[in-house]
């Protein structure tokens, strides 16, 4: 059986280019316009869809997506809300992948089955869960593949080697490459070091790789697309939902602000491979 | 070797006791701390290291600590007698200088060349700073802002001993918050960098080597007692925010049904106060933060409270996961002590012993006041005085009236 995570990774490989994976935080900056952003997604170029579980703890992330998990938290938003959001989108879009990401205290306190089963009936396809590393497989990760639901694992550049094999052994969909030891929205030392990387990687499995944390601008996004199978952007979109605002507030210009710049890194991405 | 049936013999091979622990870290630590429980296993059996943080720990922190029979408060609650483990007569002036010593040793041997930490009231900021100092390496401390501001002379000397001190100013500014700040800047400068943590919190083996390196509180304490009055203690008493000098008097007790054992938590301005408590037993449920699985302060979406206590190094919304694991199998039990007892505890210790608590402390001293007007006179409960109070006299001056 397909799933719409390999549908994706098979037609942008057939078409030769990288694909893009957009990070919002669900329900930021509050949960109609989170929706709206979300909605807007696909048609602005994004093939992937990671959207934020919000966490009061976010130990893995910089400034800026520490404010916009506080914004959707302060609007009210739940791991049900956020679960919600995904059953909408569902509505009009049945082929755009979705791909939760954030921590796994919401989900434990939720309680796993009952997540997956309503996970996988809104309609997500895969979850990258930060502070569940393989050791602890047998809490999220094994259900999750029961579940019919993808696992994504991050690797980083101390998994070195030796632990390839082990972070690799239960990941599913793809694997997502964190180009630099830091949180979200740090900057990348050194660009050659991550296609290397990748490179090792791929070396492991036949899974696609897409690389992740730094990647700011059109123009990043056209130079990572060239080492791996695609790319993942979040802190600069959460970024552009925190400038739109006005007073705190989602302002008219929100929404538009989100797609036009997912648009714009899009069509770096275009020349990746120009 | 314990046996089978031995409460002492957790965590397991996954870092668990029970449900409780774990390695709950992003995979940019992971090889970190499986490299850490490796070199720290080689510690453990490498006779010089051993050697090294015994001679340390006589010459440099002073052990072994008295064991002090409380005359007055004996005869002032009227039941039980009363003793105190002297750990606030340490060097630095608690307990926390015990573990920064053994795991100082441990990022040396490591080849760390920088060393950060998480502080709530200081004590653990100014024992890392002093080590840092000694073993001439470079340290940032992570402090709440809230609780910079709180602790004011703990500060000061950390900026001394050449700390850099970092106030958070995230959430509550408190413990919770300076912690996820380390745990960025330890995934940030990973090669480099040794986290220090300060409490039996954390991934493992964090909770498992803290707890060794505290466990010297007990088994002194043990064989003073048994000297001193030729059986063992019929309770021991200590504070538990993250638990580690609770868990330290605890550990060698866990087998000796015989010995009841309580831990303070933190009741804030009371249990029944929705955050305003920083009781995660009492008033908590099991969770994932900070790299363990443990009791933790949360709402219904597992969302992490800030939590409430007029002890800063007591205020943290989560606990040491062995703690959580004895909480279940009601080895210990824990009971809340609000500000207002905490408060009372320290000021009839600091006139009736002339010796001045630390507000942690304070909560385990309120315990005793409880119990022991309700035990025989020929019975003895100890507390663990784990910190002294000069770093509370302000804050404490403050709630008294006494300043402006």
């Amino acid at each position: 059986m397909t799933t719409r995570i390999d549908r994706v990774f098979a037609s942008a490989k057939a078409a030769n280019r990288p694909v893009l994976a957009a990070y919002v935080m669900g329900g930021d900056p509050d949960l109609a316009t989170g929706q709206a952003i979300m909605n807007a997604l696909p048609q602005a170029g994004a093939d992937i869809i990671e959207l934020g579980l919000p966490f009061s703890d976010p130990m893995a992330d910089g400034v800026a997506i520490q404010m916009g998990g506080q914004r959707a938290l302060a609007a009210g938003q739940t791991l049900r809300g956020v679960l919600g959001m995904v059953e909408e989108f569902r509505r009009k879009d049945e082929t755009t992948p979705i791909v939760l990401m954030g921590y796994y205290n919401p989900i434990y306190v939720f309680g796993v089955e009952k997540f997956l089963a309503t996970a996988k009936e809104a309609g997500v396809d895969g979850l990258i869960i930060v502070d569940l590393p393989a050791e602890e497989d047998a809490e999220l990760c094994i259900p999750a593949l029961k579940a019919g639901i993808n696992f994504i694992r991050l690797t980083t550049p101390t998994t070195d080697d030796a632990r390839l094999p082990v972070v690799l052994e239960n990941t599913s969909g793809f694997v997502y490459y964190v180009s630099m030891n830091g949180t979200t929205g740090a900057v990348i030392k050194s660009r050659a070091a991550v296609g290397e990387s990748v490179q090792r990687i791929k070396a492991h499995t036949e899974l696609p790789v897409i690389v992740g944390f730094g990647i700011k601008t059109a123009d990043d996004a056209a130079e990572m697309g060239r080492h791996a199978d695609g790319i993942a952007v979040g802190t600069v979109i959460v970024d552009a939902v925190a400038k739109s605002l006005v007073d705190g507030k989602a302002s008219d210009r929100t929404v538009g602000a989100v797609r036009d710049l997912v648009a714009d890194l899009a069509a770096g991405l275009k020349r990746a491979r120009a | 070797m314990d046996g089978i049936n031995s409460l002492r013999n957790g965590p397991d091979e996954h870092g668990r006791f029970g449900l409780y622990g774990g390695r709950f870290v992003a995979e940019t630590l992971m090889p970190l701390i499986l490299d850490l429980e490796k070199e720290y296993r080689a510690a453990k059996v490498d006779p010089e290291y051993v050697a090294e943080l015994k001679n340390l720990a006589t010459h440099y922190t002073g052990r072994p600590s008295p064991l002090y029979f409380a005359e007055r408060l004996t005869e002032h609650l009227g039941g039980a007698k009363v003793w105190f483990k002297r750990e606030e007569l340490n060097h630095t002036g608690s307990h926390k200088i015990n573990n920064c010593l053994g795991q100082i040793l441990l990022a040396k041997r490591m080849g760390k060349t920088r060393i950060i930490a998480e502080t709530g009231a200081g004590q653990h900021g100014v024992a890392t700073a002093t080590v840092c100092a000694k073993f001439d390496l470079p340290c940032t401390i992570f402090m709440g802002a809230t609780d910079v501001e709180r602790q004011m002379p703990n500060v000061l000397r950390m900026k001394m001993l050449g700390a850099e001190v970092r106030p958070v100013t995230a959430g509550a500014g408190t413990l919770k918050d300076a912690m996820n700040e380390a745990l960025r800047d330890w995934v940030t400068n990973v090669d480099s960098t040794y986290y220090l943590i300060g409490t039996a919190a954390g991934p493992h083996p964090y909770p498992e080597m803290v707890r060794d390196f505290q466990s010297v509180i007990g088994t002194e304490l043990k064989e003073q007692f048994r000297e001193r009055e030729g059986k063992l203690p019929d309770a021991v008493v200590a504070c538990v925010g993250g638990g580690s000098n609770a868990i330290g008097t605890f550990h060698a007790f866990l087998d000796d049904p015989e010995v009841a054992i309580y831990g303070a938590e933190a009741g804030g301005h009371g249990v029944d106060i929705e955050n305003g408590h920083a009781a995660s037993m009492t008033g908590g449920r099991p969770g994932v933060l900070h790299g363990n699985r443990t009791y933790l302060l949360q709402d219904d979406d597992g969302q992490i409270l800030e939590g409430h206590s007029i002890s800063a190094g007591l205020d943290y919304p989560g606990v040491g996961p062995e703690h959580s694991y004895l909480h279940d199998t009601k080895r210990v039990t824990y009971a809340p002590i609000t500000d207002t007892e905490a408060l009372e505890a320290f000021q009839l210790c600091t006139k009736m012993e002339g010796i001045i608590p630390a507000l942690e402390s304070a909560h385990g001293l309120a315990q005793v006041m409880k119990l022991a007007p309700t035990m025989a006179k020929d019975q003895s409960v100890v507390l663990c005085l784990s910190g002294r109070g000069d770093k509370d006299v302000e804050s404490v001056g403050k709630y008294l009236g006494l300043l402006k």
